[in-house]
């Protein structure tokens, strides 16, 4: 993509050093929508919403499919479906606003410089966002663009699509668990304790890996890594130094705590499985 | 055809519709989920509402998709133009092939309080239009403990013809032997995703070791969520006692009533005794209009339940954490014993 004759071509300044954060629903979503187009249509177009955030990140929150018809060398939009679809989300939060627009396939298309000009025309300086739902290269490649016109003198002469940097980070997706995201089914949601026992597993395996990793250092099996030295002893260090005795009664009182707690809630239970006999005792009365 | 029976399809249609196989599982795509958490984290602590959509499939109800409500607000314009939103959004979805059929509606909640009148009226007018309809509860309050909040309830049949007829008293209950327990049944839910998200989700998220769910629920201050389910719990136990003073201030009442009536009774007796000797003719023995008869009006029991309801769900609220926070201390006590 990048031109390697930049001393004819000049940039408009204003595109470069943006980056983009990617929420999970928006994939989500865009997956959805592709897996319900039309028979004939080859790929679907939608437009991305969202904000920037203060430090010129554009924080990409949610998208819509928009229907549209495409021929060799057209590209047709339904601009009255957009504008709806944006007033409706727009009364449900006024803080997203159109950030850009995207599309399935691999990469900018023909027919992407016309409907990135009709998002110039919503919004300054769209995203473009690509999902490759074909995964033409056997990866799931998801892309930024951003539009960058190329000028001789005070000539527009073409718009270069230039790739951005993504941050796809899914902090929402891992609350809810990639478990339960990444199968095709799951049966039953985890309870309270099921998931602390896999947090716990977790939490087990990975110390385990550090006590291996310590060992095959120890024993020269691995070479030694500073960097992963200090974290670990930074990690060690983080434990608070506590006496013994001070240590058992904070645990004892947190303990007793959740026992009170517990004994309370199952007092609570049987008062009212007694109100209710009593209820029904006085019924018969 | 060959039909042993010699059922006319009208027939074979009445009866497929009169044993349509209950509601057994909810099946939601995790689209939904994100789009329901997005929209309920965004706003929390306000309270949101949306509709969803999707299929309903034998004893499987499909969510495939849902679409968020605007902020309610108390005026007729706004509440119309609700409506219009509501019709102008599902034409949309229509248009690029999403499922076009309202299966119930989703909500959030703070530290689940959700159990109330409104919820159940809500669910009454989905209940005309959809026959099978089912309400999706969200805490995000209680997503962050690293937990997925995720509920779908529905009313049950016998307790939906009690409150249409809309007689909450004490002999109703029992003849129908309905209590608490009955008002509200969850069902279980399952997730589903197309194969495409699948790959998508495979592909991008490489297996990291530690989530932020992890860190979530390795946190070891729950104090502050606890404190805040045991104090609704005791506002909830203040309300149950009012409803209880209620009840005994009828019974009470319900009581002096029937010896009053029967002191009168006794008196009307031995007038028509005297009467009866004297010749005369008897008077009746029951008077309507005296105010000795008029039926004491029973107070309705739905608070009194929804309430129980309530404090029911706290309680298993705190038994969830609280046993969550044990096995947290005891992994803290190992750990430093290390």
């Amino acid at each position: 993509m990048a031109s390697s004759d930049h001393t004819i071509l000049q940039f408009s300044p204003s595109s470069t050093g943006i980056s983009a954060k990617v929420h999970p629903l928006v994939i989500f979503n865009i997956c959805d929508c592709f897996v319900r187009r039309p028979d004939q249509a080859d790929r679907i177009i939608g437009t991305l919403l969202g904000s920037v955030l203060p430090d010129g990140t554009v924080d990409i929150r949610n998208s819509y499919a928009v229907p549209h018809t495409e021929s060799q060398d057209q590209v047709a939009l339904d601009s009255d479906y957009h504008h709806n679809m944006l007033s409706s989300h727009q009364k449900v939060n006024p803080k997203e606003v159109i950030v850009g627009w995207f599309s399935t396939g691999f990469g900018v298309t023909g027919g992407s410089a016309l409907i990135h000009d009709f998002f110039s025309r919503e919004t300054t300086n769209p995203i473009h966002l690509t999902i490759d739902t074909g995964f033409t290269n056997g990866e799931a490649s998801v892309k930024g663009f951003v539009s960058v016109h190329l000028s001789i003198g005070d000539q527009q002469v073409a718009v270069q699509f230039q790739e951005i940097p993504l941050d796809l980070r899914m902090v929402e997706a891992e609350r809810i668990g990639f478990d339960i995201l990444k199968t095709t089914a799951v049966e039953k949601l985890p309870n309270d304790l099921e998931g602390m026992e896999a947090s716990m597993q977790r939490l087990l395996a990975l110390i385990d890996d550090i006590y291996k990793y310590v060992d095959d250092v120890v024993e020269g099996r691995v070479p030694q890594d500073n960097k992963i030295g200090r974290f670990i002893s930074d990690t060690v260090a983080s434990l608070p130094k506590l006496s013994p005795q001070d240590f058992d009664k904070l645990v004892n009182d947190g303990l007793e705590d959740q026992l009170l707690l517990l004994y309370l809630a199952s007092l609570t239970r049987t008062q009212l499985s007694f109100a209710e006999k009593l209820n029904t005792a006085a019924q018969i009365l | 055809m060959a039909n042993p029976t010699g059922r006319s399809f009208l027939q074979v249609a009445a009866t497929e519709e009169a044993v349509a196989p209950p509601l057994r599982v909810v099946q939601i795509e995790g689209l939904v989920i994100l789009k329901i958490i997005k929209h309920c984290q965004e706003f929390s602590p306000a309270l949101v509402t949306g509709q969803l959509l999707g299929l309903d499939v034998g004893s499987v109800l499909e969510v495939t998709n849902c679409f968020p409500f605007p902020v309610r607000e108390e005026d007729e314009e706004i509440e119309a133009e609700g409506a219009n939103y509501q019709l102008e959004m599902m034409r949309c979805l229509r248009e690029v092939n999403v499922d076009n059929n309202t299966v119930g509606w989703y909500q959030s909640t703070l530290f689940g309080s959700y159990q109330t009148v409104e919820l159940i009226e809500t669910f009454m007018n989905y209940q005309e239009n959809i026959k099978r309809c089912v309400c999706i509860i969200y805490d995000p309050s209680r997503s962050n403990q690293g937990v997925l909040a995720l509920k779908a309830l529905k009313l049950s049949d016998s307790f939906m013809e009690l409150y249409k007829s809309n007689n909450f008293t004490g002999e109703k209950l029992r003849e129908k032997n309905l209590s608490w327990v009955d008002i509200f049944e969850e069902i279980p839910i399952k997730v589903s995703n197309s194969a495409l998200i699948s790959a998508f989700m495979t592909e991008l998220e490489p297996d990291t070791p530690v989530t932020q769910c992890d860190y979530e629920r390795l946190q070891l201050s729950t104090n502050p969520y606890l404190e805040r389910n045991v104090e609704f719990l005791i506002e909830c136990m203040d309300d149950l006692s009012m409803e209880q003073q209620k009840f005994q201030f009828y019974y009470r009442n319900l009581s002096r009533q029937q010896a009053q009536q029967q002191a009168w009774l006794q008196k009307r007796r031995t007038e028509n005794m005297a009467r009866k000797a004297a010749g005369e003719e008897l008077l009746p023995e029951e008077d309507p209009s005296n105010p000795v008869f008029k039926p004491l009006p029973e107070p309705s029991r739905l608070d009194s339940f929804l309430i129980t309801n309530q404090i029911s769900n706290y309680c298993n609220q705190i038994n969830g954490v609280a046993g969550q926070s044990l096995s947290r201390l005891h992994l803290m006590k190992a750990l430093h014993e290390n």
